[in-house]
C-alpha cells in the first residue's frame, strides 16, 4: 500500500462574492500522475495555488505526506518538497539559464550551497534538453524553452511532488510528445505528478487518475477511461454530448 | 477651547487647498500610473509665479492666479512630452526617477533663481467673524477658489468630451485607443491638469504664508499622505482626504509644537499603507 | 567557481578605489585629499544601496537616512560621550542597522513605487525628528570641540586619519558587495529582484531575505556617516539627512550600472567627476542639482542599465567579469 503523498480535504477558496472552489476532495498516493482537467476558468490554477501556499483556503483542508500545511507560505512547502510550474511562466529574466536552475536547487527541498547547485542545475539541464543554452539570458529563450526552464527549476529541487500547470500549451506535436516522455521519466524517479492539462490526448495518455473541475466543484474522478466516458465531463467542455463523443473519437485516432 | 475651534476651522479652510494639491497628484496617478516626484517643486513653482505676477505685473492675486494655472497647465504638457512619455510603460522605477529628474532641474534652478530666502506675497483680505471663531479673509476665499477648481474639475471631467476621454483612458488605456481617443495627447492634457492643480495650490497658499522654493517639500509629504488616506487614483477621496489632514493639522498645535507635524504625518503615511493601502475610499484597481 | 574571471570581478572594483587612495599620496595635494576624500564616500555609499537597490530590486529613495542616523549617533557621542572614534563608528553603523531592520520589517512588504515613496516619508519624517530632540541639538544641531582632535594628534594628523579610514571603509564596501553578489544569499536576492513570486515558491524565504539585504545595506552608511561628521566637525539636520543627496546616489548606481560590482564604483567616480567638475566652472556652479537632474533624465530615458550594464549586454562575454 502505498502512502499518500497528498490529502486534499473540502477544500474551499472564496474570492469576495466568487466561489472558485467547492468542497474539493482527493487523495494522491506517490509515483502517480493525477490528471487535472476542466473548462477554462474551473478553478484549476485556483486548486494549484491553495495546495502550494499562494492562497488558503476558507474551508479545509491540505495535508502533505501526513502533516496539514493548510495555510503554509510557499517558501515553506517549497522546503517540504513540493515544486510547481506556472501556466504564465515566470522565468528570472536578468539571470541565466543556469542561475535559474540553481535558484531551484539552492532554496528548494535539500538547501544546496552554490557549487553542489551548479552541478545540479547541469545535470537537470541537460535532462529536459537545455544543456547548451546555460549561459543564456533566461528572457532570451522562446516560450517553448521557457517552459522547460520552467520545469527544470521545479525539478532541481527534487521535488516529492511536482505540480505542473499546463506545460503542454502552445507546443507543436513533436514538442508535445517529448514532454510528455519527459514527464515519464520524471514520475519514474519516483516522483508524484498533477498536471493541469488542456491537451486531451496527451494528458489522458499519460495519467493514472483524472479529476474534473468545472465551476470549482469536482464533477468526476476515475480513470482516463472512465473520463472520457463520463457524460458530464463531456458536457462541461461542450454543452453537446453527441459532439464532444465525436470529437474524443476523432483524438483518439 | 475657542482656540481648538479657531485651529479646526483654519486647519478645515486649508484643507482644501490640499485637497486640490493632492487630487492634481491622484489624477496624474489614476490615468497613467506614475508617481509625480516633481510635484512638490511645481507647488513652489505655483508660489513663485503668484509672486511674480503680483509684484512685476502689478496684478491682484486672485487675477494672477489664472494664469498660474494657465502656466502649470502647459508646464505639465512639456514635461510630460519630455520627460515621462518615453517611460510610461517602462516599470515604475523609471517613471519614478523621470519625474524626480524633473524635481531636481527645478530645484537646481529655482535655488539658483531665487536663493533659499523666505518670499512673501505680503497680503491680507482682513478678518472675519463667525461666532465666536475668527476667520482670516484670505483663507476663506483660497478654500472657495479651491471648491470652484474642484466642480470645474468635475464638469470638465464629466461634461466634456475629453473629460470623458480621460476617464476612459484612465479606465482602460489600450480600449481607449481602439475605439479612436488620442491616448498620447490625452495623457498629455492629464498630466498637465495634475500639474495646474499642484501651482494653483501653490498659489493659492502664497497668499497664506511666506515660502521658499523649498516650501513644495513640505506639501508634497503632505499630498502623498492625502493620497494614499484617499486612496491612489481617486480624485474625491483626495479632497476629503485633504480635509481630514486639515482638521488632524488643527488639532495638532494644542497637543504639541508644530514641527513634530511632519513625523505624524509620515507615521500617518506608513500606517495606511500598512493596514489600508488602499485608502479610506478604494484605490483605482 | 573561482576561475580568474570571477576574482577579476573582485579585483577590479579594488584597484579603482585603491588608484583613489593614492592619487592624493602621489600628487601631495590637501586638494586632492579631500576630491578622493569625497568620491570614496561616495563609493561606499553607492556600492551600499546597491545591495537593496540594485541586487533586491527595492528602490530606497530616502536611503541617505542611515547616512545620517550614523552620523548623528557617532557624533553624539564623541562630542556628549567623549568616546573614541572607532567605537563611536560602529556605534553609527549598529544603530542604523537596527533602525533598519525595525524600519524594514515595516516597509519591505510594501512594492514597487509604494517602497519607495515609503522610504522618502522615514528620511523626512527623520529629519524633522532629529530637529525637535534637542539632547542631540534639535534644529541648529551639535559642533565638536576641537579638543576631540588633539586625541589624535592635532586637526591635521586627524583629517589625514579621516582620510585613510574612508579608503578603507570604500575598501570594504567593494568587498561586501562582491561577498554578497557571488553568494548564495546574494543569488536570493537576485531572485526577488527578477520575482518576488516565484522566488517564494521556490523557497527563497523574501521577507528574511529583504530584511538582511536592507540591514547590511544601512550599515556601512552608518559608519561613513560617523566618519564624515567627525570630519566635519559639526552636525546639523539638513545636512545629515538631505534627500536630493539621497538620490544622486541612485543616479550613480544607475550610471554606473546596478546589480554589478563594479557598477557603483564606476558610477561614483564618474558622477561626482562630473559634480566637481560643475561646481568650480563658474557657469555650472549654481545649478549643479539642476545638471544632475539631466544627467539622471538622460540616464534614465536612454541607458537606464547603466554604463556597464550597457557593456555587458553589448558584450556578453563580459558578464562573468562585470559581475
Amino acid at each position: 500500500m502505498t502512502s499518500l503523498i497528498l490529502q486534499v480535504e473540502g477544500v474551499t477558496k472564496r474570492f469576495g462574492g466568487l466561489q472558485a472552489l467547492t468542497d474539493v476532495t482527493f487523495d494522491l498516493p506517490e509515483r502517480q500522475i493525477l490528471g487535472l482537467i476542466g473548462p477554462n476558468g474551473a478553478g484549476k490554477t485556483t486548486l494549484f495555488n491553495v495546495i502550494n501556499g499562494v492562497y488558503t483556503p476558507n474551508e479545509g483542508r491540505v495535508i502533505f505526506k501526513g502533516e496539514d500545511v493548510t495555510g503554509s507560505k510557499t517558501y515553506d512547502m517549497a522546503h517540504r518538497g513540493l515544486a510547481r510550474t506556472h501556466q504564465i511562466v515566470k522565468p528570472l529574466n536578468d539571470l541565466s539559464v543556469r542561475e535559474n536552475v540553481m535558484v531551484g536547487a539552492c532554496f528548494g527541498r535539500e538547501n544546496h550551497k552554490l557549487h553542489k547547485a551548479g552541478g545540479i542545475a547541469d545535470e537537470v539541464l541537460e535532462f529536459v534538453g537545455l544543456a547548451e543554452r546555460a549561459d543564456q539570458l533566461a528572457s532570451s529563450l522562446n516560450v517553448a524553452q521557457k517552459k522547460r526552464l520552467e520545469m527544470a527549476r521545479a525539478l532541481a529541487a527534487r521535488p516529492y511532488l511536482l505540480l505542473l500547470d499546463e506545460v503542454l500549451a502552445g507546443l507543436n506535436p513533436s514538442e508535445i510528445a517529448e514532454m510528455v516522455e519527459t514527464v515519464q521519466r520524471i514520475r519514474d524517479q519516483g516522483v508524484t505528478i498533477i498536471m493541469i492539462e488542456h491537451v486531451m490526448h496527451a494528458v489522458m495518455n499519460v495519467s493514472d487518475r483524472m479529476i474534473v473541475l468545472d465551476f470549482g466543484q469536482q464533477i468526476a474522478e476515475g480513470t482516463p477511461e472512465e473520463i472520457q466516458n463520463n457524460p458530464k465531463v463531456v458536457e462541461a467542455y461542450l454543452g453537446d454530448p453527441e459532439l464532444a463523443d465525436k470529437l474524443m473519437r476523432q483524438a483518439d485516432e | 477651547m475657542d482656540f481648538l475651534l479657531a485651529n479646526l476651522v483654519d486647519g478645515l479652510l486649508i484643507g482644501f487647498i490640499y485637497g486640490i494639491a493632492a487630487m492634481g497628484l491622484t489624477l496624474i496617478f489614476g490615468v497613467m500610473d506614475v508617481i509625480n516626484l516633481a510635484h512638490g517643486p511645481i507647488i513652489a513653482l505655483g508660489m513663485f509665479s503668484i509672486y511674480l505676477l503680483t509684484t512685476m505685473l502689478g496684478l491682484h492675486p486672485y487675477i494672477a492666479l489664472i494664469l498660474v494655472a494657465v502656466l502649470g497647465l502647459l508646464l505639465g504638457i512639456v514635461i510630460y512630452i519630455v520627460a515621462v512619455q518615453r517611460v510610461i510603460d517602462a516599470p515604475h522605477l523609471s517613471s519614478l526617477l523621470a519625474t524626480f529628474s524633473v524635481n531636481m532641474i527645478i530645484i537646481g534652478l529655482g535655488t539658483a533663481a531665487f536663493s533659499t530666502a523666505p518670499y512673501n506675497l505680503e497680503f491680507s483680505l482682513g478678518k472675519m467673524s463667525l461666532g465666536s471663531v475668527t476667520l482670516l479673509g484670505s483663507r476663506v476665499v483660497g478654500a472657495l477658489v479651491a471648491l470652484l477648481v474642484t466642480a470645474g474639475l468635475y464638469f470638465f471631467l464629466y461634461r466634456t468630451r475629453n473629460g470623458r476621454y480621460i476617464r476612459a483612458v484612465a479606465n482602460n488605456r489600450a480600449a481607449a485607443e481602439l475605439v479612436g481617443v488620442p491616448s498620447n495627447r490625452i495623457l498629455a492634457l492629464s498630466f498637465g491638469i495634475g500639474t495646474m492643480l499642484a501651482a494653483l495650490s501653490g498659489g493659492i497658499i502664497a497668499t497664506f504664508f511666506p515660502f521658499t522654493i523649498l516650501a513644495g517639500g513640505t506639501y508634497e509629504l503632505k499630498s502623498f499622505v492625502i493620497v494614499v488616506l484617499g486612496g491612489l487614483g481617486n480624485p474625491v477621496g483626495a479632497l476629503v482626504g485633504g480635509l481630514i489632514l486639515g482638521l488632524i493639522e488643527g488639532i495638532i498645535p494644542t497637543f504639541m509644537e508644530t514641527t513634530w507635524v511632519p513625523v505624524v504625518e509620515f507615521v500617518m503615511f506608513v500606517l495606511i499603507l500598512l493596514f489600508r493601502p488602499s485608502g479610506l475610499f478604494g484605490a483605482k484597481q | 567557481m573561482k576561475n580568474w574571471r570571477n576574482i577579476l570581478g573582485l579585483v577590479l572594483p579594488l584597484l579603482v578605489v585603491a588608484a583613489l587612495a593614492l592619487w592624493p599620496v602621489f600628487s601631495g595635494k590637501a586638494v586632492d585629499q579631500e576630491t578622493a576624500f569625497t568620491i570614496l564616500k561616495a563609493v561606499a555609499l553607492a556600492s551600499s544601496l546597491n545591495i537593496i537597490l540594485g541586487y533586491t530590486g527595492y528602490v530606497s529613495f530616502g536611503h541617505i537616512v542611515f547616512f545620517g542616523v550614523g552620523g548623528y549617533t557617532g557624533f553624539y557621542l564623541m562630542s556628549q560621550q567623549g568616546w573614541s572614534i572607532w567605537p563611536a563608528m560602529a556605534a553609527g553603523g549598529a544603530m542604523s542597522g537596527l533602525i533598519a531592520f525595525l524600519l524594514g520589517k515595516a516597509i519591505l512588504r510594501l512594492r514597487g513605487a509604494y517602497f519607495a515613496l515609503a522610504t522618502i516619508g522615514v528620511n523626512q519624517a527623520m529629519l524633522a525628528l532629529v530637529g525637535n530632540l534637542d539632547f542631540i541639538g534639535g534644529p541648529i544641531g551639535m559642533n565638536l570641540n576641537f579638543k576631540v582632535y588633539k586625541e589624535y594628534g592635532g586637526a591635521q594628523e586627524a583629517l589625514q586619519m579621516a582620510f585613510y579610514i574612508m579608503a578603507g571603509i570604500a575598501l570594504l564596501s567593494v568587498i561586501v558587495s562582491y561577498a554578497v553578489r557571488t553568494s548564495k544569499f546574494g543569488l536570493g536576492l537576485l531572485a526577488i529582484r527578477e520575482d518576488e513570486d516565484a522566488a517564494e515558491v521556490m523557497g527563497v524565504v523574501a521577507p528574511n531575505a529583504k530584511t538582511w539585504a536592507y540591514v547590511l545595506s544601512a550599515i556601512i552608511p552608518g559608519i561613513v556617516g560617523a566618519l564624515f561628521f567627525f570630519k566635519n566637525g559639526n552636525i546639523e539636520p539638513h545636512d545629515a539627512f538631505p534627500l536630493h543627496t539621497s538620490i544622486e546616489f541612485i543616479v550613480m548606481v544607475m550610471l554606473g550600472g546596478q546589480g554589478t560590482v563594479l557598477g557603483p564604483v564606476l558610477g561614483a567616480v564618474g558622477y561626482q567627476g562630473i559634480r566637481g567638475y560643475l561646481l568650480t566652472s563658474p557657469i555650472f556652479k549654481n545649478i549643479q542639482l539642476a545638471v544632475a537632474g539631466v544627467l539622471l533624465l538622460l540616464i534614465v530615458l536612454f541607458i537606464p542599465f547603466g554604463v556597464v550594464g550597457w557593456i555587458r549586454n553589448r558584450f556578453p562575454q563580459t558578464r562573468r567579469v562585470l559581475q
